[in-house]
């Protein structure tokens, strides 16, 4: 019963749900803001999210009739399912084993592809160079991130995310070491993301909304709730990594769940409206580039540190 | 002059308390211009019907009637507002100032039929 | 991808304001063909001209450009003025050149906005049209609206600016200014920026003139081509002006053309101002206008503007032709658009500033399997497409289609 309710409710898919929801109006609000705008009002995700339920759902003819719909669903689920392993109110998540770090890692890779998918089956041309860029680009961010978030995991020798957080909760200072790596990863977050300066796979003034331009009524905002739930989930991945502060007191702990993922929502925020949406070869030239060799600095220093702290 | 991404942090940043420059339409306020051409207005009692400003109108969107008598003469301005282009040539064209503009520019509707309005 | 794509940019897009189609013919990301294909948009402005007085055809022709209203019936206007043989005010003169500086400022801040918008810059955009809607408030208070204002009249301008209309459109001049600067700074150090609009959209200098570029596009080619200073009209004569031009030939050229050139009116907008002259601000023209014809050309935000007006001693013109600044444009668009990536597409599109409906005249209908031209009417086209839909498995029944005496 309980396993029902963590996994239905709480912190599971209903909160998942709702929160992703307020992550979104917070995105925009925050984002309308930094551009001197008044925003949306608070209900316009759910709003958005209900007229998409309620709309017609074309499955283009040339489309699978099979994997089409599907895919939205499996996007949604593995995001959801990467969020079990997040810790959120205390420095230990729902279901923690050693090596979680890696399976959520694989888990968000899952919507992109399914990204790519989505793209291909439907078939159209611009959703055929949408799932192109989105492969693309998950190539080129994909190691940065992988290596910002292991470089953390090495020096606390743990592969589960609760013990790299909890060994951070209890070392704040060595967070002070983890800073190139924050920099990579939040970049890294921004290409997984698909936002400004990243979302080429999408990019709206290109080819209209790449990956998903066949996508309409249920399967779009299936779609669309999935990416706000990954926003969630990156968010409180940073935030477990490299904002590791905890009290024993479950809710104020939960409070301060909030604070540090709308801390990283804002820094993301400001990123995505300082800058222009870059070409998809400069995309691949700055990650192997610059993102890349810091991560991997990232990892030396780590490795050479490990041994000189006295840990 | 210093090259680099996001030169623009700064002044993103400043607009976070800032007030917002625009207002959730349609509450807050409006600054209408006193000079801004919205609807014509109508004056009856001054209106000859000379119907000059019939011929100038570029849209055809008025017309001049007589609904008096002869001899007392009551005019009568026919809007069609959904082609007026509010250029107020007419109001120019008058040369006894019955018609005026007015800076009434909320006249959206949804039948087409409600925007022919007799002034 | 070995196998070339074709990917329609158009008629309907994000990207593009009005409708027009671009086929493109890509080699994974890379253009390799570009086809222009316009006259989506043919309202038959010209037409109705002639259907009209000369006087009701200013706000006609005022309607051909969103953007560049008021010096399209400038243009007119003053063509109209050269057959009827007068001279305007110079009041009026020195008003007109005002609002066509204060057009050009809010229609290159647009630019700037919308520019920002096809590369992902929507902050730049939300920044710029911020800014753009204070000289929107100012035209408004002058002109009586936002986008048509309606100002020019035969023999002059319709209404007069009061000293305390001038104090504010100084203060309104003097913070677009200081914004102004930040935005030339931006775009000059912004890498982003540069490295989506740098070296996309080449179109060379000897290009320009082979293609008949006009306007920021060639100017930024380094061809010093501004009709204000190599033809004046209004007022240029005294207000000085100095073509900015710039030896970038891209796509940043021409953002830095056009962030310069907002500066450059900001100059002039101050020198109207404080020499104003006093006087009349119109005189009378008859309504009949002697037989004749007139070609003028002004310089509008985009480019070179040319009207012809022919008059056959009537009150309404003999034929009225309008040459928009974009329709010059169009015919180096290929040229720029191929060996860029399709990334580049819409912003190398929008950096012309175009305006479609401006562009689009009448058009020809070739039958594609015959190459035979032929005109049909509404009933036979409306049987003929819904022949075709039914050919297809489509069932048309449901859908109602207005009679065309339904239509107005
Ligand atoms: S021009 Fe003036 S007086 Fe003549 S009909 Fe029109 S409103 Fe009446
Ligand atoms: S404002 Fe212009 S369009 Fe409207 S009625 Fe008057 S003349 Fe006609």
């Amino acid at each position: 019963m309980v396993a029902l309710f963590n996994i239905l409710i709480f912190p599971g898919f209903l909160f998942l749900g709702i929160y992703a929801l307020l992550f979104e109006y917070l995105d925009r609000i925050i984002y309308a803001r930094l551009q001197n705008r008044m925003g949306p009002p608070w209900f316009q995700p759910l709003a958005d999210f209900l007229k998409l339920i309620g709309k017609e759902a074309v499955i283009p003819a040339a489309a699978d009739k099979h994997v089409f719909p599907a895919l939205p669903v499996v996007a949604l689920a593995a995001v959801t399912t990467a969020f079990l392993y997040v810790p959120i109110w205390s420095g230990s998540s729902l279901l923690p084993f050693s090596g979680d770090l890696i399976v959520v890692l694989y888990l968000l890779t899952i919507p992109t592809l399914t990204f790519f998918l989505a793209g291909w089956y439907s078939t159209s041309v611009y959703a055929t160079v949408g799932s192109m860029r989105a492969l693309t680009q998950l190539f080129s961010y994909e190691v940065p991130l992988f290596m910002a978030l292991l470089s953390p995991a090495l020096l606390a020798d743990t592969w589960s995310i609760s013990g790299i957080s909890q060994f951070y909760g209890a070392h704040p200072l060595y967070i002070l070491i983890n800073i190139p790596a924050f920099v990579v990863a939040i970049v890294a977050c921004q290409g997984k993301l698909e936002r400004v300066p990243f979302d080429l796979p999408e990019a709206e003034t290109e080819i209209v909304s790449g990956t998903f331009v066949e996508y309409s009524g249920r399967f779009y905002a299936v779609f669309k709730m999935a990416i706000n739930c990954e926003l969630v989930v990156v968010a409180a991945i940073v935030s477990a990594f490299f904002l590791p502060f905890y009290t024993a007191n479950p809710f104020i702990g939960f409070l301060l769940f909030i604070v540090k993922t709308v801390i990283i929502l804002f820094i993301l925020a400001v990123f995505r409206s300082v800058m222009a949406r870059i070409r998809i070869e400069q995309m691949v030239k700055f990650c192997w580039k610059y993102l890349t060799p810091l991560a991997i600095l990232q990892i030396i220093i780590n490795i050479l540190l490990k041994g000189v702290l006295p840990l | 002059m210093m090259k680099g991404p996001g030169k623009i942090t700064g002044e993103v940043l400043r607009h976070v308390f800032a007030k917002p420059a625009t207002i959730s339409y349609p509450k807050g306020e409006l600054v209408i211009d006193k000079n801004y051409r919205g609807k014509i207005d109508f004056d009856a009692s001054k209106c000859i019907g000379c119907k000059l400003c019939v011929r100038d109108c570029p849209a055809n969107a008025i017309s001049i009637e007589n609904i008096g008598t002869k001899e007392d003469k009551k005019m009568q301005l026919t809007l069609n507002y959904a082609h007026c282009i509010f250029c107020c040539q007419c109001v120019d064209s008058c040369n006894k100032d019955a018609i005026s503009f007015s800076p009434d520019i909320e006249l959206a509707g949804i039948n087409r039929k409600d925007m022919i309005v007799k002034l | 991808m070995a196998k070339n794509v074709v990917i329609p940019i158009g008629p309907q897009h994000p990207s593009l304001k009005e409708p027009a189609c671009f086929t493109i013919t890509l080699e994974g990301e890379k253009v390799v063909n570009a086809v222009v294909g316009t006259g989506y948009n043919h309202r038959g402005l010209e037409k109705a001209c002639e259907a009209r007085s000369y006087l009701q055809d200013i706000y006609i022709i005022e309607r051909v450009c969103g953007i560049c209203s008021h010096i399209h019936s400038t243009t007119f206007c003053q063509s109209v003025e050269e057959l009827a043989g007068v001279e305007i005010p110079r009041r009026a003169a020195y008003i007109r050149t005002l609002m066509a500086e204060l057009e050009r400022l809010h229609s290159h801040l647009l630019w700037l906005g919308i520019a920002g918008h096809e590369v992902g810059f929507d902050t730049l955009l939300m920044y710029s049209w911020r800014d753009r809607e204070l000289v929107l408030d100012i035209l408004a208070m002058l002109g009586g609206n936002r986008v048509n204002y309606g100002i020019n009249t035969l023999g002059g301008v319709r209404r007069d600016v009061t000293p305390e209309q001038i104090e504010k459109i100084r203060k309104v001049v003097d913070i677009v200014e200081e914004r102004n600067k930040y935005y030339v700074q931006l775009a000059l150090s912004e890498t982003t920026l540069a490295a989506r609009l740098g070296g996309i959209g080449k179109l060379s200098h000897d290009d320009a003139i082979k293609f008949g570029a006009v306007g920021p596009v060639s100017r930024a080619a380094e061809v010093a081509d501004d009709i204000r200073v190599t033809d004046p009209y209004s007022a240029y004569d005294e207000v000085p002006v100095t073509a900015i031009t710039d030896n970038h030939a891209d796509v940043f050229g021409r953002t830095v053309v056009r962030v310069l050139e907002i500066m450059e009116s900001v100059k002039m907008i101050r020198f109207c101002l404080d020499n104003l002259p006093d006087g009349d601000i119109a005189v009378k023209v008859p309504r009949k206008i002697p037989e004749g014809e007139a070609f003028v050309r002004t310089e509008a935000p985009r480019g070179e503007d040319a009207h012809y007006v022919r008059s056959n001693g009537t009150d309404k013109p003999d034929r009225v032709r309008v040459r928009a600044a974009s329709e010059a444009n169009w015919h180096g668009m290929k040229h720029m658009l191929e060996g860029d990536y399709l990334a580049d597409v819409p912003i190398i599109i929008a950096a012309i500033d175009p305006c479609y409906s401006c562009t689009d005249r009448a058009i020809v209908l070739d039958n594609h399997d015959t190459g035979k031209q032929s005109v049909i009417d509404w009933r036979t086209l409306r049987e003929y497409s819904i022949n075709w839909y039914k050919a297809r498995g489509i069932d048309t029944g449901k859908i109602k289609i207005a009679d065309s005496h339904l239509i107005f």
